[in-house]
Formats: structure tokens, sequence, C-alpha cells
């Protein structure tokens, strides 16, 4: 009696706790994650913008990672979170829409392509909840209205119309103070483009996880912009050039 | 009672045949032709919306002719084959000729062991990258399939058009002469075909499209009245 007690007690947790030993397993070989990504909306479009940094635990696991990607001609999609699942997340909502649009020989509506994204997060859960969290940014330009439209997400797959802009990851708050403060109604595209570099500055500035500009490997922030034309992404030499800027800036504001 | 009756299996190819091909012969025809910066493919279809010619993938179109719930079918069959594969392994894996090969297989499946044959013929044609040239496959109705590198035709009319392409077609010309080629070949000398009888679509290097890897475009109203003008 005594040893069948014995044995029920040791068996019981452990088959209830395999959700938690997938948890300890996860934290014990951890998996990258990707950090920090903006968006906001200016007067043509939509500006999508990510760091370029993953980190496993407190090691940096990518330099040069990216999490800004097409989700089709008109949409981006952005990612922070369990970068594995999370890329593997994005190829697939790329391949759904791509799929749809050749099937049925028309685009889904913006509304459509987000909404496909939350059931998606949402099948995720379960993962989400044994730490494997993604947590998308999904923005675009609604062609029918000829403006730029931004959806945030949340792990089960809740998914909400931002009115101006959005950042998610772990720098999120910061890259968000930042845009908050420099946002205007009807921006330009340089002025837009300067403000979500500058987020992702000061969100590097004040969170480990989020990578600044390494000008020593020539890496930069990866930043989209989504228009009437379709999606595109600024070159390079573009976001470093204003990254020079930007620092110049604040040297000569801290001189003063 | 009723006597069990016995029909010889050449007649009853030969039936079926002769009703996939009756079915094929009512509907319009379709060509498809290499030019200097890709593919071009030119159907008889007055419709805006019920596509003959439609994207497979990247570099890879469909056209098809007979019964449009038939070849409907089997283009959404193909896109589902192209995008699994492609999702599953690399864009690079997925290429025409297991594409064809799989439409031979499932048309000369039907049409041995089916009462009635599919009533289509189904174009594959893929552009070519590095080595590997232009390809154009033709599948017919009980799964015959042909590879072209120049042209290709199906539908009812097949013979007489293809002696037309063939009287005029030209290595390296470019869209607007293959266009005005593959149109008056399809016409005929007794008809003429305006822009809005035609769906027209290109595979073409220098699209680009996102990335430039979706070479598929359809050409169609102001801009087809001007490479046909």
């Amino acid at each position: 009696m005594g040893l069948l007690r014995q044995a029920g007690t040791e068996h019981a947790p452990a088959a209830s706790a395999s959700a938690s030993a997938a948890a300890a397993a996860a934290a014990l070989a951890p998996a990258p994650h990707a950090t920090t990504v903006v968006a906001l909306r200016y007067a043509d479009g939509v500006i999508m913008a990510g760091d370029r940094r993953a980190t496993m635990g407190n090691l940096i696991a990518h330099r040069a990672m990216e999490k800004v990607f097409p989700a089709d001609r008109y949409s981006a999609v952005a990612i922070a979170g369990s970068a594995g699942m999370a890329v593997e997340m994005v190829r697939l909502f790329q391949v759904q829409l791509e799929h749809y649009e050749k099937v049925e020989g028309t685009t889904l509506s913006l509304e459509g392509k987000a909404n496909q994204l939350a059931q998606m997060v949402r099948q995720n859960l379960p993962l989400a909840m044994q730490g494997l969290v993604v947590v998308p940014l999904f923005a675009g330009y609604d062609t029918g209205r000829g403006i730029g439209r931004i959806f945030s997400y949340d792990a089960t797959g809740g998914h909400y119309e931002e009115i101006d802009f959005q950042a998610t990851g772990s720098g999120g708050r910061d890259a968000r103070s930042t845009i908050k403060l420099g946002w205007r109604e009807g921006m330009g595209r340089e002025d837009a483009v300067d403000l979500a570099i500058k987020s992702l500055y000061e969100a590097a500035d004040e969170d480990s996880a989020t990578g600044g500009p390494d000008l020593v490997r020539g890496i930069y922030p990866l930043v989209a912009v989504v228009d009437a034309e379709g999606y595109r992404l600024v070159p390079e030499e573009e976001v470093a050039e204003r990254f020079g800027a930007l620092v110049a800036r604040i040297q000569a504001e801290r001189a003063r | 009672m009723s006597m069990p009756y016995y029909v010889a299996p050449e007649q009853v190819m030969k039936d079926r045949a002769e009703y996939a091909q009756k079915g094929i012969a009512r509907g319009r025809s379709l060509v498809a032709t290499t030019y200097d910066m890709g593919i071009a493919i030119v159907a008889e279809n007055p419709s805006r919306s019920l596509h003959k010619i439609s994207e497979i993938y990247d570099r890879i179109a469909f056209g098809g002719v007979g019964k449009y719930n038939e070849y409907d079918q089997l283009r959404v069959a193909g896109v589902r084959h192209a995008d699994t594969k492609g999702y599953a392994y690399s864009r690079e894996d997925v290429d025409a000729r297991s594409l064809a090969n799989l439409y031979a297989q499932y048309l000369g499946n039907v049409f041995t062991h089916e009462m009635k044959p599919l009533e289509v013929e189904i174009l594959v044609a893929e552009l070519g990258s590095g080595d590997r040239p232009d390809q154009l496959y033709h599948i017919a109705y009980e799964g015959t399939i042909t590879d072209e590198e120049r042209f290709a035709v199906l539908g009812g009319d097949a013979e007489t058009i293809t002696e037309r392409v063939a009287a005029s077609w030209k290595a390296d010309w470019d869209l607007s002469a293959a266009l005005k080629a593959a149109v008056a070949a399809l016409a005929g000398p007794d008809r003429t075909l305006a822009p809005g009888d035609l769906e027209v679509a290109t595979l073409s290097r220098g699209n680009g499209r996102i990335d430039g890897r979706r070479t598929f475009r359809r050409i169609a109203d102001e801009e087809l009245a001007l490479l046909l003008a």
C-alpha cells in the first residue's frame, strides 16, 4: 500500500508537469530571441524598422539577424520573440498570402492579412505558454483607402489596429517613447525614417538585448518602406548616413 | 435480363479519345511562344475574370484549354503542389518538369480508368535561368507529354495554328512581334481579334515584383493594344 502510494505520488507530478518540463528544457538550452521592432505611419504609407541583434540569455546569438520581412507586395511583417518560431511563422505567412493570391486570382485585403496572421499567432499559444513567444507587428499600405495601417499583436493572437505607431520587443518601450515625442501627422519619408532610426538607437541605449549600429562590422538596422509602390528596403548606405547624422546631432547637443 | 456484352479495349479508347477531342475542339485555342525576354502566352478568351492562363510559381505559368472547371481544378492542384514543395524545400527546387509529369500521370490515369476522360489540354511553361533554357510542356487529354523549346499550340484547331506560327516564328523576336504573330495565328486569315478578345501573360526576365522573383505578369487593356498596334 505504501509502496503504491509512493509510486503514485512519484508518477502524478511527472505526468502533469510535462509542460513545465519543456519550459525547463527551453531554459536549459536557450533559443535565440529577436528584439526590438517598430512601425510608424507617415504621409505616403508606413515605415517598419528592426534592430539586428538576437540574444540567447545574456549572450549575443546573432549580430545581423533580419527581423523585417515583406509579407507580400503591399505589406510587411516584423518579429519579436523566439527567433526560430518567428522566422518560420513569417515564412508560412508569406506562402499563405501568395497561395491565396494565386488560387483566388486576387489579393487579400489588408485586414484579411492581419486576421490570417492573428490565427497563426494564436496557434502558437501552447508553445508561447512554454516560453516560445512570437509577437509580430504587421503593417501595410491599404490600396483601397490609400493609407498606411499598422496592426499589433499579443501572444494569444489578439490583434489591435494602431492609429499612428507601435513598437514591440524588449526595447519596445523605449522605442515607443522616442517615436511618441517625435511623431507628427503627415510626416515626410525622410523624417519618418530618421525617427525610426532614432527610436532604435534610444532602445539600444537602454536595453541590452537591442543592438545599436555596429560601426565596426557595418551592420545597421533594417528599415523598410511600404507605400503605393509597394514594399522596399531603405538602402543600407542611406541608413548608415542617417545614423552618422544622428550621432553628430546628439554630440552637438551634448556639447552645447 | 440484360446480356453482358463485350467491347474491344481499342474501341473503348477510341471512343474516349473522340469524346475528349470533341470537347476540347469546342473551346478556343492558346499559343505560347518564347521571345527575347522570356515566354509569352496568348489565349482567345473574352472573359476578364475566368482565366485560361495563370501563375503557378516564380518562373512557372499554367495554360489550359477545354472545359473550364476541369482545367481550373488542375491549376489549383498545381499551385498547391508548387507552394508546398517550395515551402518544404526551397524555392529553387520547384520545377516545371515534375509538375508536368504530375499532370501527365493524372490525365493518363483518368483517361484509362474513369468513365469520362478530362476534356482539357494543359500547358506548363517555365522561364529558364542560368544554363536552363525556356521550356514549354504540352500535356494532352490522355496524358501524352511533349516538350518544346520554341512554341506550343493547344486546342482544337492546333494543327492549322501550329502551321501558321511555324511559318512566322523567329528566334529572339521581341514581345510585340511575338504577340502580333501569335494573335494572327489564332485569328486565321478570315478573322481579326481585338485586345478585348484576348488573354495575354508573360514570364519575363526583368519583371521586378518584390525582389524580382515572381516573373509572371498579365498584359491587358491599353498596354496590350499598344503592343499589338
